[in-house]
C-alpha cells in the first residue's frame, strides 16, 4: 500500500475526535476509521460510550493512531481534528480541540429536548464563530445525502470530508468500505464516500 | 492474527482461549458486551443472560463446581446484587477456575453510581486482577484462570467503561485444551454450614499469603526503570493515561494483579525512586495500602477522586502541565437523552403527567428518561427492583402519616423479571396501597436490546418458553392485570383512573415493542403537522418526542425521525396532526 503522506505522521499520535447525537451513526465510521488506519500500520485506539446517551444525547468518539498509543482517550486541548455531525455539539466539544486544530462540521440542526419544547433557543452564529477561531470545514452532508438517495449516509459523508481534510488519501477507503458494511448498503455508502470527497 | 478489538471482545476471546465452558451474565453496561461476543464461540461454550447477576453468579460458581472453568460478567452494581454468593464461594473455593469480571463505570456514562469495586476483593477477600487494555483483557484472563485453580480461589476480574469499550490491537492465540475436571462429592468443602466455614476462613487467611507471595512474583506486576526522578505506581487504565503523560520520563511499576498487593515488590519500587506517585482511577484503593505500610507517597492529595481520569488531567495534576484550548462565545443548550420517537414508554409516562402531584416510583431502564423534562412523571430511581419496593415503602408511610394517595411504581420487563417480582410480592401479601406497573416493551432496551426471560427466546438463539408477565401477577394475587396498548392514550388513561379507584390488588401491564426492535413490520404511516390548522398551542410538545418541535413558531414534526406511534396526534385539540403514506 502506498504510504508516503502517513508515513511522516508516524512519530506522533494524531487525534481525531468525532462527536454527534446518538443515533447519527458515529460509530460506523470510527469503524471504518479504524479499520482503514490499521492497514495502514497504525497502532490505533479508539473509545466510545455506549448507554444512556445513544438514547438522543450528545455524544463521542475517540481515535488516535500513531506508532504507539498508549491512553484511548484524550483530555482538552488535545485533538487535532474536530468532525462534528451537528452544528451545536461542534461547539460542546471546542475545547477539546487543539488551538490550529481543524472543524469539519455539519450544516445540520438537531434541536435537544428543551430548544423542542421552547425553553431555550438553537444558538446563532456557530459556523461564523467556528470560522472566526479556526480552520473550519462545512459540509451539508445531509443535503449531500439526500441526494444520493438516503438521508443515513450522512455519516458516511462526513467520513469522506474528514478523509480529505485530513489528508488520509493514502488509505484505500473504498476497499476498507467494501470489508465493513454490509453489501445491501454498500454502494450507496461508496456514493456517500465519494461525495464527501468532493465537498 | 491481529484484530482491533474492544475489552469486553477481547475478555471474550480470552474466555475462549482461556477453555471456559460456561458463562452467565445479566447485561449491564459497560459489561453487556462481553456476553455477546462469547456467542461467537457457542460450538465450546455454554452461555446464558441469567434473569439476574446473582442468578449469574450462582449459575457461574455451580459450573466451576461441576469441574467447568466459568465466567460470570456483570456492571459494578450487579456485583452488589451478586454478592451474597460470591463472599461465600470465596471461603469455599474452586474446582473449576471461576472468575468475576466487574465493569466499573467512573464517570457514570450509563450508571446511577460510580463505586469502586476494587474493595470487594479485599472485602471478600477474593484475588483480583486489572487489565489496562485489550490485548491484557485476553492474556491476563488466562492468567487469571490458571491462578484461581492453583490457589483455589475466585477471581476479581476487575475492568473500567474505558477498558471494556476502548478498541486496542489483540494477537490472537488458540483455544487452550482444558477438560471439565471431574465432579467429587466433597461435603466439607462445598456446604458452608458453621462447622465448615469455620475451617474455610481459615484457609482463606492462609491463601491470603500465599497469594502475595505469587503477587511478588506475578509476571501481570512488572516495573519498567526509566528516569528514577519520578516513580509511578498505577493499575488499569490509570496506567495508560500515566504513560501518555510522562512516557520514558518516570519509571513505572505497573500492577495488574492487585489483590493481594505485592507489597515487597512496592517498597523495592519506592527505595528505587526519589519521589513516588500513585495513580488510580476513583478510589485510593491502592495508595491506602501503601501508606498503612509506611511507604511515602503522593495519591489522591493531587489526583481527583471524582469521575473518569484522562491524560490531560493527570497532566495537570502532577505537572502543572495545561492544554491550550479555546472555547466560543456561543452559548450550548443541554441535550440529554431522550425517550426515542416511537417509543412505548412515552405514552404511559405522558399520562401519568397530566395529573402532577401523583407520586411514581420509578426504576432503570430506557423509561428512567420519563423523569426528564418534559414528562417529569417520575419521582424516584434507586436501583433495579425499587421501582416497585420503595414504591411500597412510600405507600407505607402515607398510610401511617393517614395519607389516601395511591403509590405507583414501575418496571420494564427485564427488570421485572430481575428483581421485580418479589416487591410485587410485597405489595399483595403485605397490602400497598399501590399499583405496580410493568412497562412491557418486549426486550431489555437500555442496554442494548438482550433477550430476557419474556421475550421467548435465548442467549444463544434459541426459541425457548415464554414467561407471561400478566400470568406471573396473577398468580402473585393481583386480582386484576389490566393490559393495555400506552400509545392509545385514551385507554392508557382509563386504565390508570381505573387502577386509583380499585380496592382490590391491580397491576397494570404496558404492552408495545420498541420501535428499535430488528424485523418489527415497517410502520404504516407517518404524522404531518398542517401549518394552517396549528394554534401554536405548544400542547405536542408536552409529549418530549425528539421528532417534534417548534420550526418558524409553529409545530413541526421531522419526517426522517417520525414513526408514525401518534401519540401527538392525540394530544392536538385542534386535528392540526394528520396521518401521511397511509
Ligand atoms: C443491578 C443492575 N444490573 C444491570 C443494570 C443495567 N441496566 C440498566 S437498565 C437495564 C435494562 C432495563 O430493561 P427493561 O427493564 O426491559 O427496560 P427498558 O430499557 O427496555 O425500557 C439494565 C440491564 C443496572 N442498572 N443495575
Amino acid at each position: 500500500m502506498p504510504l508516503e503522506g502517513l508515513v511522516n505522521k508516524m512519530n506522533s499520535v494524531k487525534n481525531i475526535l468525532l462527536v454527534g447525537v446518538g443515533g447519527q451513526g458515529t460509530i460506523l465510521v470510527s469503524k471504518v476509521l479504524t479499520a482503514g488506519l490499521m492497514k495502514a500500520g497504525y497502532d490505533v485506539k479508539m473509545s466510545e460510550v455506549h448507554g444512556m446517551a445513544q438514547r438522543g444525547g450528545s455524544v463521542t468518539t475517540q481515535v488516535r493512531y500513531g506508532e504507539k498509543v498508549y491512553s484511548p482517550l484524550i483530555g482538552k486541548g488535545m485533538a487535532d481534528i474536530l468532525v462534528a455531525f451537528e452544528k451545536m455539539e461542534a461547539v460542546r466539544w471546542i475545547d477539546y480541540l487543539k488551538p490550529d486544530g481543524i472543524v469539519v462540521v455539519n450544516n445540520y440542526e438537531i434541536p435537544s429536548m428543551p430548544i423542542a419544547t421552547g425553553k431555550a433557543e438553537y444558538p446563532h452564529g456557530i459556523l461564523e464563530s467556528l470560522k472566526d477561531n479556526f480552520k473550519t470545514i462545512v459540509i451539508d452532508a445531509a443535503q449531500a445525502a439526500t441526494e444520493i438517495g438516503n438521508i443515513k449516509t450522512q455519516n458516511i459523508v462526513l467520513l469522506g470530508a474528514l478523509v480529505k481534510a485530513f489528508n488520509l488519501t493514502e488509505v484505500d477507503w473504498i476497499e476498507v468500505l467494501r470489508e465493513t458494511i454490509t453489501e445491501k448498503m454498500l454502494d450507496i455508502n461508496i456514493k456517500a464516500f465519494n461525495r464527501g470527497m468532493e465537498l | 492474527m491481529k484484530r482491533l478489538m474492544s475489552g469486553n471482545e477481547a475478555i471474550a476471546r480470552g474466555a475462549y482461549e482461556a477453555g471456559v465452558t460456561v458463562a452467565a451474565a445479566y447485561p449491564g453496561t459497560p459489561s453487556t458486551e462481553i456476553l455477546e461476543n462469547i456467542i461467537e464461540y457457542k460450538d465450546c461454550i455454554y452461555s446464558e443472560w441469567a434473569p439476574n447477576e446473582k442468578v449469574a453468579a450462582e449459575v457461574a460458581i455451580g459450573a466451576s463446581i461441576g469441574g467447568a472453568r466459568s465466567l460470570a460478567a456483570m456492571k459494578h452494581v450487579g456485583v452488589n446484587v451478586a454478592a451474597d454468593p460470591i463472599f461465600t464461594y470465596a471461603y469455599l473455593g474452586v474446582n473449576g477456575g471461576f472468575v468475576l469480571v466487574s465493569a466499573d463505570d467512573p464517570s457514570m456514562h450509563s450508571s446511577q453510581n460510580e463505586q469502586d469495586n476494587r474493595y470487594y476483593a479485599k472485602f471478600a477477600k477474593m484475588a483480583m486482577v486489572e487489565p489496562s487494555d485489550s490485548q491484557e483483557c485476553k492474556d491476563f484472563l488466562k492468567e487469571a484462570y490458571r491462578v484461581s485453580e492453583k490457589y483455589d480461589t475466585p477471581i476479581l476480574f476487575r475492568v473500567t467503561t474505558r477498558i471494556c469499550h476502548s478498541k486496542s490491537i489483540v494477537e490472537l492465540g488458540e483455544r487452550e485444551d482444558v477438560e471439565v475436571k471431574p465432579y467429587v462429592k466433597n461435603i466439607p468443602k462445598y456446604v458452608a454450614a458453621p462447622a465448615n466455614a469455620k475451617l474455610a476462613h481459615a484457609r482463606v487467611e492462609k491463601r491470603l499469603l500465599e497469594l502475595e507471595e505469587y503477587s511478588n512474583q506475578s509476571p501481570l506486576n512488572r516495573i519498567e526503570y526509566n528516569n528514577k526522578k519520578i516513580g509511578i505506581i498505577s493499575s488499569g487504565i490509570a496506567y495508560q493515561y500515566a504513560k501518555e503523560v510522562f512516557g520514558e520520563d518516570a519509571s513505572y511499576l505497573k500492577l495488574g494483579f492487585t489483590y493481594p498487593l505485592p507489597m515487597k515488590l512496592i517498597k523495592e519500587f519506592s527505595e528505587n525512586v526519589e519521589e513516588l506517585y500513585v495513580i488510580e482511577e476513583l478510589e485510593p484503593y491502592i495508595e491506602e495500602q501503601i501508606k498503612a505500610a509506611g511507604i511515602k507517597c503522593i495519591g489522591k492529595e493531587v489526583i481527583p477522586k471524582l469521575y473518569e481520569l484522562n491524560p490531560e488531567i493527570i497532566a495537570k495534576a502532577i505537572l502543572g502541565k495545561t492544554y491550550e484550548s479555546k472555547t466560543l462565545d456561543v452559548e450550548v443548550v443541554p441535550r440529554p437523552p431522550v425517550l426515542c420517537p416511537g417509543c412505548p414508554h412515552r405514552g404511559f409516562f405522558y399520562t401519568m403527567s397530566k395529573k402532577k402531584n401523583r407520586v411514581i416510583t420509578g426504576d432503570i431502564g430506557c423509561y428512567t428518561l420519563g423523569a426528564n423534562q418534559p414528562l417529569e412523571a417520575m419521582d424516584t430511581c434507586i436501583c433495579m427492583g425499587a421501582g416497585f419496593s420503595a414504591g411500597m415503602g412510600i405507600s407505607k408511610a402515607f398510610e401511617v402519616s393517614g395519607k389516601k394517595d395511591k403509590v405507583f411504581g414501575v418496571v420494564g420487563d427485564s427488570t421485572f423479571f430481575h428483581s421485580g417480582i418479589t416487591g410485587a410480592i410485597d405489595i399483595v401479601y403485605n397490602k400497598g396501597n399501590m399499583v405496580p406497573v410493568v412497562l412491557d416493551n418486549r426486550i431489555t432496551g437500555m442496554t442494548g436490546h438482550q433477550e430476557n426471560p419474556g421475550t421467548g427466546r435465548t442467549l444463544m438463539g434459541e426459541p425457548t418458553t415464554e414467561i407471561d408477565v400478566v400470568e406471573v401477577l396473577k398468580a402473585i394475587g393481583y386480582k386484576t392485570v389490566k393490559v393495555v396498548d400506552p400509545c392509545d392514550l385514551k385507554a392508557m388513561e382509563n386504565t390508570v383512573k381505573e387502577a386509583e379507584e380499585a380496592t382490590e390488588p391491580y397491576a397494570i401491564v404496558t404492552k408495545r415493542p420498541c420501535v428499535l426492535i430488528k424485523g418489527l413490520p415497517a410502520p404504516k404511516n407517518k404524522c404531518i403537522v398542517d401549518r394552517d390548522k396549528c394554534k401554536k398551542c405548544r400542547m405536542c410538545l408536552k409529549v418530549g418526542c425528539p421528532a417534534v418541535f417548534f420550526k418558524d413558531g409553529k409545530s413541526y414534526i421531522e419526517q426522517s425521525m417520525c414513526v408514525g406511534c401518534e401519540v401527538c396526534m392525540q394530544v392536538c385539540k385542534f386535528d392540526a396532526i394528520g396521518r401521511v403514506g397511509e
